[in-house]
């Protein structure tokens, strides 16, 4: 029906018609899907949760005398970075912690600092310390560094993530007597409380469940900047059992993402400590969704109350890797405050702030509407729920 | 004027006795129960805000002291950072007296600090730690 040329153009002349993926659901049931697939050209989704594989690559420049710190010991702001690439190349990843963060010798631990903090800092223009050791060689002959970096100053600062913008994820509950500290935040005992993790019907691989627009190469909101799709991400597992509507029952699909750190903005870059498990980075990502015919229009309007996902026992199915669900609830039921486990009425909360994910929808629409954003064709189509693509568990082996 | 959030504690053998009453009739105070329970032990707990001349104030203090009850202020209080909050609402179901709410519509967790009893519950389990004690 459309092409995304079309719409481009659109956007060009400033005629383009965006509405975010909440709009699209009343929209379509006062008008039906195929009015709205003629009238609007582009739905925006957005996300702002924790999310852990994420992480940056820098390269400084080169001091004088010259050091090179493959292979040596690097850290920033007392973080160490991975070091493992050519002389003033490294990647801070987001849960790196100072070597000597008590982590969870005093359980639970706090985690007040790590690598997704420093990502805050360096976006957000602050100087941070890099303390370095090499061994030195005839060509990198220097073997200490130690200086203050700004991002202004560096050659590149590239935020490269290799798992983010789940599409669905767990509820995650505590069936045991005693209080856990999780990824998922602390659950109370006894089912004392229900955590969820999602935008629900603003999330960007919710709204485009088969992947029919969304693919290696679209360009998307990364972190208050521009950033693309990469990649299919770590994890990738689009052969979930899905439900009637097309929309996967439970995590499966995931993105790789990259952009230039240099125009990100710390809002929405935050350093995250979850209280016994680890240092992470909470990040905004929005994602445009080209209106090319009815059918995209029709998983576009998806509502919470038709969006489901599993409760998961964060106690001991998790942790054991003992499959199973505790039952199934929808997004409206989750943001209702209250959803009914075994019996119980176990109240809700959410990691992923949904006010944010609809400002980031806002804003990518505001962009797109003032003509700064227009959309890519995917260069490659992520691997669909058919293409035997799997997330498979980890056989251990020593021979 | 005196006006105070403090913490009671009485002992099982006072849990039934109208002592705040007593605190209005004989004290002329105003009080507004901020949380109340009785504990596995049976102890009450209640958090009072206490509001009243201070002379009555004063007095009122000595009487609850005489009969029994332990009293605490609530010194310090719990605030929340909003540049730093996300309106995240992981904190919501953590918080026991329901200062934390989600708004329905905005979808903004709302902090109710007259709800608040300082409990720092959602201190640490704030992501971005966006609750801050102060003393
Ligand atoms: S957990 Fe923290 S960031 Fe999330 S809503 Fe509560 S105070 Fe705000
Ligand atoms: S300190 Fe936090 S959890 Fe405790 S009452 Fe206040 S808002 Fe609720």
């Amino acid at each position: 029906m459309k092409t995304i040329k079309e719409i481009n153009e659109k956007i060009k002349k400033g005629e383009v018609v965006v509405v975010t993926a909440e709009e699209i659901i009343d929209l379509v049931d006062k008008k039906g899907a195929k009015k709205v697939a003629q009238e609007v050209d582009v739905v925006t989704t957005g996300t702002f949760g924790p999310m852990c594989s994420s992480g940056a690559y820098f390269n400084i420049g080169h001091s004088k005398p010259r050091i090179k710190l493959g292979g040596g010991i690097c850290k920033l702001n007392d973080v160490p970075v991975y070091t493992g690439f050519a002389a003033v190349d490294f990647y801070l990843g987001a849960t790196a912690i100072p070597d000597d963060d008590p982590r969870n010798k005093v359980f639970p631990g706090e985690f007040k600092y790590g690598g997704g903090h420093v990502i805050q800092e360096i976006v957000g223009g602050k100087d941070v310390r890099l303390e370095a050791t090499a061994y030195g060689t005839d060509c990198y002959p220097r073997k200490k560094l130690e200086t203050l970096i700004n991002i202004k100053d560096l050659n590149e600062a590239v935020l490269f993530n290799i798992r983010n913008c789940y599409q669905n994820y767990n509820v995650a509950v505590n069936l045991s007597d005693k209080i856990i500290y999780t990824y998922m935040g602390v659950l109370k005992p006894k089912l004392g409380n229900a955590n969820y993790c999602s935008a629900g019907q603003l999330s960007p691989l919710l709204k485009d469940p088969y992947y029919k627009t969304i693919g290696i190469g679209t360009k998307i909101f990364l972190g208050g900047g521009i950033g693309y799709v990469a990649w299919q991400g770590t994890q990738h597992n689009p052969a979930v059992k899905r439900k009637d509507n097309g929309v996967p029952g439970a995590p499966a699909g995931t993105l790789a993402v990259i952009g230039d750190l240099k125009q990100m903005k710390p809002e929405w870059l935050l350093g995250t400590s979850m209280l016994g498990y680890g240092a992470t980075l909470t990040i905004g990502i929005g994602v445009p969704i080209p209106i090319l015919d009815e059918e995209i229009v029709k998983y576009a309007a998806i509502r919470d109350e038709r969006l489901f996902t599993q409760v998961v026992d964060y106690s001991q199915a998790y942790p054991q890797m003992v499959p199973g669900s505790l039952g199934e609830v929808n997004y409206a039921q989750l943001k209702s405050g209250e959803i009914t486990v075994q019996g119980k009425e176990v109240a809700t909360g959410n990691l992923s702030s949904y006010s944010k994910a609809r400002e980031i929808a806002e804003e990518l629409k505001s962009w797109i509407k003032k003509g700064d954003f227009l959309l890519t064709e995917a260069v490659k189509a992520l691997p669909g729920a058919e293409s035997g693509y799997t997330f498979k568990p980890l056989r251990e082996r020593l021979k | 004027m005196a006006s105070k959030k403090i913490v009671l504690h009485f002992p099982h053998r006072l849990v039934n006795q109208p002592i705040v009453y007593k605190l209005v009739k004989d004290y002329d105070l105003q009080f507004n129960i901020l949380k109340a329970y009785v504990t596995p032990q049976e102890e009450g707990l209640m958090i009072l805000e206490l509001t009243g001349e201070d002379i009555n104030f004063n007095k009122g203090i000595e009487y609850l002291t005489s009969c029994g009850v332990k009293i605490q202020p609530l010194s310090q209080d719990v605030i929340r950072n909003e540049i730093k909050c996300t309106d995240c609402g992981v904190c919501v179901p953590i918080c026991p007296t329901g200062a934390l709410v989600v708004d329905p519509i905005t979808r903004k967790v709302n902090f109710y600090d007259n709800k608040c009893i300082a409990c720092e519950l959602c201190v640490k389990a704030c992501p971005t730690r966006a609750m801050e004690v102060r003393f």
